[in-house]
């Protein structure tokens, strides 16, 4: 069957024609789009890689089937920040080694935009540890995810006291 | 995945026309189409509901009941604060669940219906009566899963945080079929497998639920609730048991209270006897104990199934002790946890 959505990818609005309704988001980005910077886990829900923004809230784009995305806003890693520049989950994470091997980074960092747009953390590390367990890390760089989401917090919510890094976490 | 049929009706009775044996209703698709990828879901048509106006409002009534929308997303209901303030152990459940991408794209109709994580049931190559009636079970191999319940077809346990607090609360289902809408009384909306493990649930094919009530009674609790979950690990993992418990304490007496159980029983599990063991009870150690023992009663002796069995008894135990102690100010930083702050830490001698 022949389907067709427009959506706003990355702030670009997008007619999207495909020939299958079992294509996911996922598969959507990474194979037809030319966007692979949304990764592939588990492909189930589990890991967290393929995490995306939706309509500005993070979830799954494994889970997520296209055909139920007309007129939806599709946030990326790739559009996270504007050609060039780090958004500030990005550059805490890289002042704060917050990965080894980077496979799951994408995910973490979508998934971190999501959970401080949520404000349900704030800089407290059990609420960040908590909020952020739907992604997954197997090189296990989960005390530098939790310092970089406190980082990213404060110069986000708190600018003002952004340049106070440090909380045990 | 086989594959299937898009079909994204405008209205609910577009919806309902839509339906035929082999399709299958999709709201968030967190379960659908992961059971769909790994084949144990076969629809040959999926139909979209999202698209139905109407489905997604949470009502607070002035007389204290909600009615909350079949396609309400898990995390708008947890974060919606009136809703939180009145049905505490409800917003705490649906916290302790899944995780925060999958709350933002799971439903409140698809939480009431999700399939069951036995993984027999979720390997197609092997036998399942759920899955393929009269196949056999080759969850028996371990003796079976559920404690209670559970039939010699069948001893999946049902999965949901979501529907432990929602059966103590005594919520009612609103559903829409081809024969018009009924209301569906929570106790009874999940069956037990008996004979019948393939039929879950008393919905009739093709019925789609709509909402979902919680009566005026159910918030005198807000006061006195808890939702505890013990599981393998702190966060993102299903409930090895937990329990939602309610009381209303008056001049120290426990007036009424609800116990309800997850993780142990092919549907969530409440045993009215239980409860009644509390009333007019002063809190306490002892009380707490002879209710939640109540609660299991009946339970599979079987060795091997006896930690389950203790450990169910202390969760609501704990739970129960959780409830007198008073719903928190705030929910604690690792819903349904038993690693909560220290106000928290009970003390009963």
């Amino acid at each position: 069957m022949s389907l067709s959505i427009t959506l706003t990818l990355n702030g670009v609005t997008r007619a999207i024609a495909f020939e299958d309704a079992r294509v996911t988001l996922l598969d959507l980005l990474r194979d037809r789009l030319d966007l692979p910077g949304t990764k592939k886990g588990c492909d189930r829900g589990q890991c967290g890689a393929c995490t995306v923004l939706v309509n500005g809230r993070r979830t799954t784009a494994c889970l997520t089937l296209a055909a139920t995305l007309e007129g939806a806003e599709v946030t990326t890693i790739e559009g996270l920040a504007p050609e060039g520049t780090l958004h500030p989950v990005q550059q805490a994470f890289i002042d704060n080694d917050a990965f080894q091997c980077g496979y799951c980074t994408p995910g973490q960092i979508m998934s971190a935009v999501g959970l401080i747009a949520e404000g349900r953390a704030g800089t407290d590390p059990e609420r960040i540890r908590e909020g952020m367990s739907g992604n997954i890390c197997r090189c296990a760089a989960y005390h530098g995810i939790t310092l970089a989401v406190q980082q990213a917090t404060r110069s986000m919510v708190h600018p003002d006291t952004a340049a106070k890094t440090g909380d045990a976490a | 995945m086989k594959p299937f049929d898009f079909k994204q009706p405008a209205t609910l009775e577009q919806a309902l026309t839509l339906w035929h044996p082999g399709a299958a209703w999709l709201g968030g698709g967190t379960n659908l189409v992961d059971l769909m990828k790994i084949g144990v879901a076969r629809p040959d048509t999926v139909i979209d509901i999202t698209r139905i106006p109407g489905l997604s409002e949470i009502d607070l009534a002035d007389d204290g009941s909600a009615r909350i929308g079949a396609l309400v997303k898990n995390s708008d209901l947890a974060d919606h604060p009136g809703f939180a303030a009145r049905f505490p152990m409800v917003a705490e459940a649906l916290l302790s669940g899944a995780s925060g991408q999958l709350r933002n794209a799971a439903t409140l109709g698809g939480n009431l219906m999700q399939a069951p994580r036995c993984p027999w049931f979720q390997l197609p190559e092997s036998a399942c009566n759920r899955r393929n009636p009269g196949s056999g079970c080759d969850a028996r191999q371990v003796g079976g899963l559920a404690l209670i319940g559970a039939s010699e077809g069948c001893s999946a346990i049902h999965p949901s945080d979501l529907c432990v607090p929602l059966l103590a609360l005594d919520a009612v289902v609103e559903v829409a079929g081809p024969d018009g809408h009924r209301e569906v009384p929570f106790a009874t909306l999940h069956r037990l497998p008996g004979e019948h493990p393939e039929t879950a649930t008393t919905l009739a094919p093709g019925e789609l639920i709509v909402a979902l009530r919680l009566p005026a009674g159910a918030a005198r609790f807000a006061g006195h609730a808890a939702y505890l979950k013990v599981r393998e690990r702190t966060s993102f993992a299903f409930a090895l048991t937990s329990a939602a418990a309610a009381l209303e304490l008056r001049d120290g007496r426990i007036t009424a209270a609800r116990l309800a159980l997850g993780g142990i029983a092919p549907k969530p599990w409440r045993v009215p006897e239980a409860e009644a063991l509390l009333i007019g009870q002063p809190p306490g150690a002892e009380v707490f104990a002879r209710a939640a023992a109540h609660a299991l009663e009946g339970a599979d002796p079987a060795a091997r199934k006896n930690w389950r069995r203790l450990l169910a008894i202390r969760t609501a135990q704990k739970a129960l002790h959780m409830a007198a102690l008073g719903t928190p100010e705030t929910l604690p930083a690792l819903p349904g946890s038993v690693f909560r702050s220290p106000a928290q830490e009970v003390s009963h001698a």
